[in-house]
């Protein structure tokens, strides 16, 4: 049996790591209620610019904005978005996993995946298997909409000098605290859904200046927009699931303590009869 | 009583505004335009500039970036990159920022990628100060 001492010891740590794991699930609890304020704040937004680029686009004839050009999909880039920070459970390896699938499947597809990661496990995990073509990390501690500029920028030229064919986005969509769904969303080209239109006569709109040239403004835009949006989803996910996780590791900790504190009563106790028979026994050899 | 349009404004960040209103001004990409009730369906986007909307004959001023304007059945929505109504500018900010970016315009030429940049900077610092300065003399 473990001395009492050694015991002792292991309770000790194990408080530790949970005053540790507990104050961690409040920190993550209460940014989570942030980064869940900011997705709803701009999911109407997002929803109102995927409007009108439906009525945009339905309504554009002719000519192609680049952005909406369907190549033969050959090269394709995928965008994983992932937290820089650890301790989430599974939040980064599933979406990892799910990544590393996803291109073993498509490899036969395209002649050439590319992989843009933002978020350091992402990158920590992808770079040893693939070739990550870009990185950008430490962009997820506070999510603003210049980051998200700053994304779309690079993926837009990629795409328009022809670098890749077709741009997927990999994240984890925030859906409640304890899950979220890894999700696949097609980014270039834009697809725009052609559906419920002709039910009812469209609205004859004035445009200033032209459809084509709003869409052109509107495109990029909208692509920023997804990307904001999956980053704060992101960011909630990565809270929701850390809470999670230290708050199951909390209850662990308990479990464990709770274990330990008996065995070291059994052993104090085993500990204090020995000595007593000790005693009895010394004294009655005395009297003898 | 005067007949009301909706107004909704809404960023990336938060919907800034949601109100009725009598009437509409701001910065389209081809030149300022007003809007009242009853106005045809309308889309245009706006460049760097002012809105300025009337509620009860009071008017109040915004400064915008990029943006978005539609008006449709009498409601209008506006989608902007940022939004700050007239009493909410730091003008301080802004004119520390206009001192940058004239500092940063001065050693670039217009071919530079980055004079773009500096050059909206400029364009939002300017127009930032005009509306903040709307807001002192009201």
């Amino acid at each position: 049996m473990a001395s009492l001492k050694s015991i002792k010891k292991r309770i000790v740590s194990v408080k530790n790591t949970r005053q540790i794991t507990k104050a961690m699930k409040m920190v993550s609890a209460a940014k989570l209620r942030r980064a869940q304020e900011n997705v709803v704040a701009a999911r109407p937004y997002a929803k109102k610019l995927g409007e009108v680029l439906q009525t945009l686009s339905a309504n554009l004839e002719g000519d192609l904005h680049p952005l909406l050009e369907k190549r033969d999909a050959k090269k394709l880039l995928l965008i994983v978005l992932t937290s820089d920070r650890g301790l989430c459970g599974g939040f980064n390896t599933n979406l990892c996993k799910a990544a590393d699938r996803y291109i073993k499947e498509k490899s036969a597809a395209y002649e050439q995946i590319s992989v843009m990661t933002v978020g350091r496990k992402g990158y920590e995990f992808l770079k040893s298997r693939y070739t990550v073509y870009k990185n950008f990390s430490n962009v997820l501690a506070k999510p603003n909409y210049q980051t998200a500029v700053m994304l779309a920028q690079e993926v837009i030229d990629g795409f328009v000098a022809g670098e890749y064919d077709q741009v997927e986005l990999l994240y984890n969509s925030f859906r409640t605290v304890m899950t979220q769904d890894i999700t696949f969303q097609q980014m270039l080209p834009v697809e725009p859904e052609v559906k419920g239109i002709s039910d009812e006569t469209p609205v004859e709109f004035i445009y200033e200046p032209s459809v084509g040239e709003l869409l052109a403004e509107i495109l990029p835009k909208n692509i920023e927009v997804q990307i904001f949006k999956a980053m704060l989803e992101t960011v909630a996910g990565e809270h929701g699931a850390r809470m999670t996780a230290m708050d199951s590791a909390s209850k662990n900790a308990n479990e464990m303590i709770g274990k330990l504190t008996l065995q070291y009563n059994r052993a104090r106790q085993a500990a204090i009869t020995t000595e007593l028979m000790e005693i009895i026994s010394g004294s009655e050899s005395i009297k003898g | 009583m005067a007949e009301k349009m909706k107004l909704e404004i809404v960023t990336p960040y938060s919907k800034v505004l949601d109100m009725e209103v009598e009437e509409v001004t701001a910065t389209g990409k081809i030149g300022e335009f007003g809007v009242l009730p009853g106005h045809a369906p309308f889309l245009t986007s706006l460049r760097i500039g002012e809105l300025a909307y009337k509620n009860n004959g009071i008017t109040e001023h915004m400064a915008l970036n990029w943006g978005y304007f539609e008006i449709q059945d009498d409601k209008i929505i506006v989608l902007v990159e940022t939004a700050e109504a007239s009493d909410q500018i730091d003008v301080e900010r802004a004119k520390a920022a206009l001192g940058r970016a004239e500092e940063a315009l001065k050693k670039l030429t217009p071919e530079d990628k980055q004079h773009k940049v500096y050059e909206a900077a400029l364009e939002r610092a300017v127009i930032r100060m005009q509306v903040a300065g709307k807001a002192v003399r009201k």
